[in-house]
């Protein structure tokens, strides 16, 4: 009878590189998200083809390759990053990505009173962006961006590629010293998606809380 | 003699194909109470938001105070007007909606206070203070920390009112404010703008459906037909005896439409 409580633990470890992974690169992601997002509806031509060319590139593009080449070939160009950087990276451009359309379309989905009403009270083009349409625009955004960050959180499995201890990576060693995989894998698959979950309901929080007088109800 | 506070020269705008305005002029004069009346698709709101910056004229000239408002002088000429000079004109001037065009996620007083603080730096507590006197004035102080879908559409229309008047515009405009409103809403979006009348003196563009109070309230009517002022005139004059067949005609269908003249 093997002792699992061992083996667990380093599951446990890898599940914390999980967990890093995942909120740092949603960080990331939520950045680009909104630099990309706000750059496709710019007025200057030159930000939208750079907005345009980010997400195409990296919706177009496998992220397992993204990630080799910012671990294996950005060394070479003299910028070498760690495997922790490399999958923080990789992920927070690839979700950014998507998450950018997210922020264009929510953005877009504001009716055009809104901005009159901005226009008619002299409020410049920034100050009712930020105060009367991203406001708004977020409450549209919040429900895809739980999907993206659920999405992200699982495409972390692809850093065990580059040999950094996440999750995945710690089942495959439990695997192979054991030779037993209905243990370590169930594990995870749990743990997957415990933690979906609480994103899920955190996000419906957070949608909840944003809502709050919206709909004429007092909370 | 006075200078009129808006002059409007020869301007003409069309959306597509279709020629709303076409070599359209008109003065107003200071404090004077204007109310535009006509069919749907006249060019009578066209006009308000042009005034409004929030549509541009293909041609003509517009001058607000004496001063160009989408154009400004350089070297001699005029050339069209920057971001800037339009920023400055719009101080001027401000505008309510037939449909409110409130600002959902934010209370009834932050929507009264957030123009003032961030375009004119007026800090929080002067800015409620002065918004608390606005709302107070159109009945609306008891809700000042309501959200909009908290409101009935007159609530609603009186707080737009009260966020437009707390850039002390010397232009005001009402584009068609009480065509979205229950019946028996109207009267009391109505009666703020008598107050407004009786206790400012700011020039009033109104563009409306409600003759009876387009008659007692304005000191001129214009009639508009397809992009043009087919007649105007004190209101008496021109409800009574309208001298032109199609302004017969579109009173005749708007008594038959049940509004009061």
């Amino acid at each position: 009878m093997i002792d699992w409580s061992g083996y667990l633990s380093l599951i446990l470890q890898g599940a914390v590189v999980t967990v890093q992974l995942t909120v740092m690169g949603s960080a990331l992601a939520l950045v680009m998200a909104f630099l990309a997002g706000l750059g496709r509806l710019s007025r200057f031509a030159a930000l939208r083809w750079l907005a345009t060319a980010y997400i195409e590139f990296f919706r177009g593009t496998s992220i397992f390759v993204q990630l080799f080449f910012a671990y294996f070939v950005l060394p070479f160009a003299g910028v070498s990053l760690t495997p922790l950087q490399a999958g923080v990276l990789a992920l927070g451009l690839n979700v950014g990505a998507y998450a950018a359309e997210v922020v264009r379309g929510a953005i877009q989905s504001i009716g055009k009173e809104q901005y009159e009403a901005c226009i008619a009270l002299n409020l410049s083009r920034w100050q009712c962006m930020r105060r009367i349409i991203i406001p708004q625009a977020l409450l549209v955004m919040l429900p895809t961006f739980g999907n993206n960050a659920i999405e992200l959180l699982k495409a972390t499995s692809v850093v065990s590629l580059i040999s950094l201890a996440d999750m995945t990576f710690q089942a495959n060693i439990v695997r192979s010293q054991t030779g037993n995989t209905l243990f370590p894998f169930t594990t995870i698959l749990i743990l997957y998606f415990v933690f979906a979950m609480i994103i899920t309901f955190s996000m419906r929080a957070l949608e909840r809380r944003m809502a709050r007088g919206l709909d004429g109800v007092r909370n | 003699m006075t200078e009129p506070i808006i002059k409007i020269d020869a301007i003409s705008k069309s959306f597509g194909t279709f020629q709303v305005l076409d070599g359209l002029s008109m003065q107003v004069m200071p404090r004077e109470k204007l109310a535009l009346i006509g069919p749907s698709g006249s060019g009578k709101t066209t006009i308000l938001r042009i005034l409004m910056t929030l549509e541009r004229i293909d041609a003509g000239h517009i001058a607000i105070e004496g001063e160009q408002l989408y154009h400004m002088p350089k070297n001699g000429g005029l050339i069209a007007a920057d971001e800037r000079h339009l920023t400055k004109m719009r101080q001027k001037i401000g505008m309510v909606f037939q449909l409110f065009n409130l600002f959902p996620h934010m209370s009834v007083i932050d929507n009264v206070t957030l123009a003032p603080m961030l375009t004119k730096g007026v800090a929080r507590a002067a800015a409620e203070k002065r918004a608390m006197e606005l709302l107070d004035m159109v009945g609306m102080s008891e809700k000042a920390k309501a959200m909009p879908a908290q409101l009935s559409g007159g609530q609603k229309q009186r707080v737009a009112i009260a966020r437009a008047l707390a850039l002390q515009p010397k232009i005001m405009l009402f584009d068609e404010v009480t065509s979205a409103l229950d019946p028996e809403l109207v009267e009391e979006v109505l009666n703020v703008l008598w107050k407004l009348c009786a206790e400012t003196d700011m020039t009033m563009l109104l563009v409306t459906h409600e003759m009876g109070f387009a008659r007692d309230f304005a000191d001129r009517v214009l009639f508009f037909d397809r992009g043009k002022i087919v007649e105007e005139g004190k209101p008496d004059e021109l409800f009574r005896n309208p001298k032109q067949e199609r302004t017969q005609t579109f009173l005749r269908k708007i008594i038959a439409a049940g509004h009061r003249v």
